[in-house]
């Protein structure tokens, strides 16, 4: 990337595409990342809280959450691959399990959050303000942040979605498959911000 | 390469309308050039908002006790002059309407890396101005002051969560804006054109984009949690629930100090751009401009915490915030002594746009100064949310960056509109707004020093004196912005004829005609001199 | 202009890397569930952190593309923990 290109504005560049998403994989790493701050911060002045309040989460839920986002990391990665090979049946079949897969992870989610609420355990509940302030910070976080990770699971589904769409109709082939490419890293920062959630949550007991 | 202005064989951006009709010519175009226009009538438009209520506040002032407005009417009115000028002009400012127009010309591209998107940053920032304008009916205007500080922000019955939500929105239009940029430097150079051979008001563009970029997030994010607050009740920064208000004002100043390096490095590179021009000189130390840009950009990223002086901070974090403060006054420094440099043994020729950058230094000069009395942590206790701070910033952030974009707008503006405009009026205009400028600002120091907290409507007697010439002073500096507005609007459809290059600047926007044709450029140039080379 | 990472990653590396991944989550969990106290949050990161590299590295192509994503991607995740140093100096030492 040291030498300029020359290009007419209409011609394609794959490469400043994919820069684009990077870009924008960034500002969404330091929106989570203000988040880690403030996770950070009140984990040090309710630790006690925070290690007893995380044991009131499952950590099976979790493993098995975080065991889902892998292997749809993978498909989706693999799909990558099939396209490039011009193997367009297992590229729509790759997209297709990693959505299924992302729909499972969902599911998982809203029987969790359902359980915790119907314990009493929501932003603003008494049960929480009972229980003290880091109870009140550390669920008020875990619903934030699973909460704002879901959404980009859903948007990541609808991004996909396009991609097996584009696939299908022959938009995006062996030799223009940048979309998909943008698609995937997308799907892949999803991943990568769960892998930290995890273990901040569920784990850290 | 270099078309010949006189003989009119090429379609000018302003005459392609894209077969639209009426205002669809320009909000469905994705003409880089139609889109930084729209910016700027939006912001102009926003703008004479914004001036109207510090009007309306100077107005208050003018003699202690209510003379125009109660106390809460005076709260919603910072609240709103903070939240326009802050995240509608001077945030977007400079990159959104110069950037836009400017970049890919002065790289010799023909548009920036994402056109559409580009649009779309646009109806981003119009909806984000809905929403701010939406907070003023219902529960009455906002009331919190543009940093919305918790908790008072979500104990508040006033309307401040559209407001917020503006600001988050808003902060999605320059995220893109900023990805656009930045993508556009590093794939659409012209060829020949590496990095140190690129003029500087790009550089700046990418020092910012970088911020506008990394820095925005962060804010976006603590506003959504305001959000959460007001309505789910989460305790995120509410010390009955275990939160911490000061841990908001830290996310808040982590974005919104590195926001004023958004507004003011555009600045500085157009400054960096009509100095040369008017000095007929090459600027003194590209590349030292060019390191103090980055190295502005990097070090303002950790100097957030010295607004939060007396909010009780460790005495650690007091005296590393204090030094990185003092830290990043280097390289603006750096760079005042570069335009003075440049300026030296360079046969000047004073038009409006030199008066324009003159005036900026001279400006900046006693804002980036003053900010050294605040970077101190024993000088901040005492004048801290004072007046003197009131000034300091109005002075960087209106002085800095409102008369870079004055300046810019003089410099570019026949080379926008491809007509010039009269140059007497628009010197009478930079008179009366200058000096009503330091008239206005200039004894709100004078009365920080001697106690006078902001953020009120009513004052002791003892500051009657200076409040009276502080709001003379925003009358002459109104009338001084009439004169400009009306003499720009007028030359924009009457003015005369504007050559390709008026002022004999040497970068590519001077090589092309005025207005620049569609494509900017019939051929793409090739670059095979540093910039800034008179001959 | 013809993209220098249109470089095929076979299928197996893909399922390599998620063998390795489900290992470190294995890893990480079992080590938490043993109370190590203070080391296992350290300990819980560090695996996250080895995953995330894997992950960027091989299935975002990091490891493939043009140095500059790779010169990127670091830069940001260390202003992240530059900022994260830097709030701590006010709670650290409150």
């Amino acid at each position: 990337m040291s030498e300029p290109a020359t290009l007419h504005h209409n011609h394609r560049d794959d490469t400043a595409s994919k820069l684009g998403m990077w870009l924008f994989i960034f500002t969404e790493l330091l929106l989570f990342g203000g988040l880690f701050v403030v996770y950070s911060v009140y984990r040090y002045l309710h630790s006690q809280a925070f290690h007893l309040a995380a044991r009131e989460l499952d950590v099976f839920t979790g493993t098995l959450n975080t065991v889902i986002l892998l292997v749809s990391s993978m498909t989706v990665a693999m799909s990558t691959t099939a396209i490039r090979k011009k193997d367009k049946r297992t590229t729509l079949l790759l997209i297709a399990v990693t959505l299924v897969l992302a729909a499972v992870f969902l599911v998982n989610k809203y029987f969790e959050w359902g359980g915790k609420i119907s314990h009493g355990l929501y932003p603003g509940s008494s049960i929480l303000d009972e229980l003290g302030k880091g109870d009140t910070l550390f669920f008020g976080l875990y619903f934030f942040m699973t909460g704002l990770h879901a959404l980009h699971i859903i948007v990541g589904m609808v991004v996909l979605g396009f991609m097996f769409v584009f696939v299908w109709k022959d938009k995006i082939t062996h030799d223009n498959f940048q979309q998909l490419e943008n698609g995937g890293l997308y799907w892949h920062l999803v991943d990568v911000i769960w892998i930290f959630l995890f273990p901040l949550f569920y784990l850290i007991t | 390469m270099t078309a010949s202005p006189e003989k009119k064989s090429y379609k000018s951006f302003l005459e392609e309308d894209g077969g639209r009709k009426g205002i669809f010519k320009w909000i469905l175009s994705t003409d880089h050039k139609r889109i930084g226009l729209l910016y700027l009538y939006s912001m102009m438009a926003w703008f004479i908002i914004g001036v109207t209520l510090g009007l309306l506040m100077k107005l208050e002032l003018i003699a202690p006790g209510e003379t125009l407005m109660g106390p809460q009417s005076y709260n919603a009115t910072f609240t709103v002059h903070g939240v326009i000028m802050i995240f509608l002009i001077v945030i977007p400012g400079l990159p959104a309407v110069f950037g836009n127009f400017m970049l890919p010309i002065q790289i010799g591209a023909r548009d920036v890396a994402f056109p559409r998107l580009n649009l779309l940053s646009w109806y981003i920032y119009v909806l984000g101005s809905i929403l701010v304008i939406a907070s003023l009916f219902g529960n009455g205007a906002p009331d919190t002051g543009w940093t919305f500080y918790a908790p008072y922000s979500f104990r508040t019955g006033t309307n401040m969560l559209p407001a917020a939500l503006g600001a988050f929105v808003l902060g999605f239009s320059s995220i893109l804006t900023g990805l656009n940029f930045i993508v556009t430097i590093h794939r659409m150079r012209a060829p020949g054109m590496t990095w140190l051979k690129m003029p500087l008001f790009p550089w700046t563009l990418y020092g910012t984009a970088w911020i506008q970029l990394l820095a925005t997030p962060i804010v976006g994010i603590t506003l959504l949690m305001v959000a959460g607050e007001r309505i789910l009740n989460i305790g995120f920064f509410d010390p009955a629930k275990g939160g911490d208000p000061i841990l908001y004002q830290h996310l808040f100043w982590i974005y919104s100090h590195p926001a004023v390096y958004i507004m003011i490095l555009p600045a500085m590179g157009a400054v960096s751009e009509i100095i040369p021009t008017f000095a007929r000189k090459t600027i003194f130390g590209y590349r030292a401009i060019v390191i103090s840009t980055l190295a502005i950009a990097f070090v303002g990223y950790f100097v957030w915490g010295h607004h939060m002086f007396t909010a009780g901070m460790s005495g650690t974090a007091l005296f590393a915030f204090s030094i990185l403060t003092f830290l990043v006054a280097i390289p603006s420094a750096v760079k005042v002594f570069n335009w003075i440099a440049t300026m030296h043994k360079g046969s000047i020729f004073t038009e409006v746009p030199f008066q324009w950058a003159a005036s900026f230094i001279f400006v900046f000069m006693v804002g980036g100064l003053t900010g050294l009395v605040l970077g101190a942590l024993a000088t901040n206790v005492h004048v801290h949310d004072t007046h003197f701070v009131v000034a300091h910033f109005h002075f960087i952030v209106f002085g800095g960056t409102g008369f870079a974009f004055f300046g810019a707008l003089h410099y570019w503006f026949p080379k926008i509109f491809g007509r010039m405009y009269d140059r007497s009026w628009a010197q009478t205009g930079w008179i009366f707004f200058f000096l009503g400028f330091l008239t206005l600002y200039g004894p709100m120091f004078y009365l920080g020093i001697k106690g006078m907290p902001r953020r009120y409507f009513d004052y002791l007697e003892e500051f009657h004196g200076g409040n009276i010439i502080s709001s003379l002073g925003a009358l002459v500096m109104v009338t001084g912005f009439v004169i400009i507005l009306i003499n720009l609007v007028k030359s924009a459809r009457h003015g005369e004829k504007a050559p390709a290059n008026p002022w004999g600047g040497t970068n590519l926007e001077w090589r092309i005609p005025s207005p620049p044709p569609v494509e900017n450029f019939e051929e793409i140039p090739v670059i095979d001199k540093a910039t800034y080379k008179f001959d | 202009m013809p993209d220098s990472t249109h470089h095929t990653v076979p299928y197996r590396t893909y399922a390599l890397i998620l063998v390795l991944l489900l290992v470190l989550t294995g890893i990480s969990v079992a080590v938490t569930q043993i109370e190590l106290t203070k080391w296992s949050t350290l300990v819980a990161l560090l695996l996250a952190g080895i995953k995330t590299s894997l992950v960027m590295a091989i299935f975002m192509h990091l490891k493939f593309d043009q140095r500059i994503f790779r010169v990127m991607a670091i830069l940001i995740i260390l202003l992240l923990g530059v900022v994260m140093v830097v709030t701590f100096l006010d709670y650290l030492f409150r």
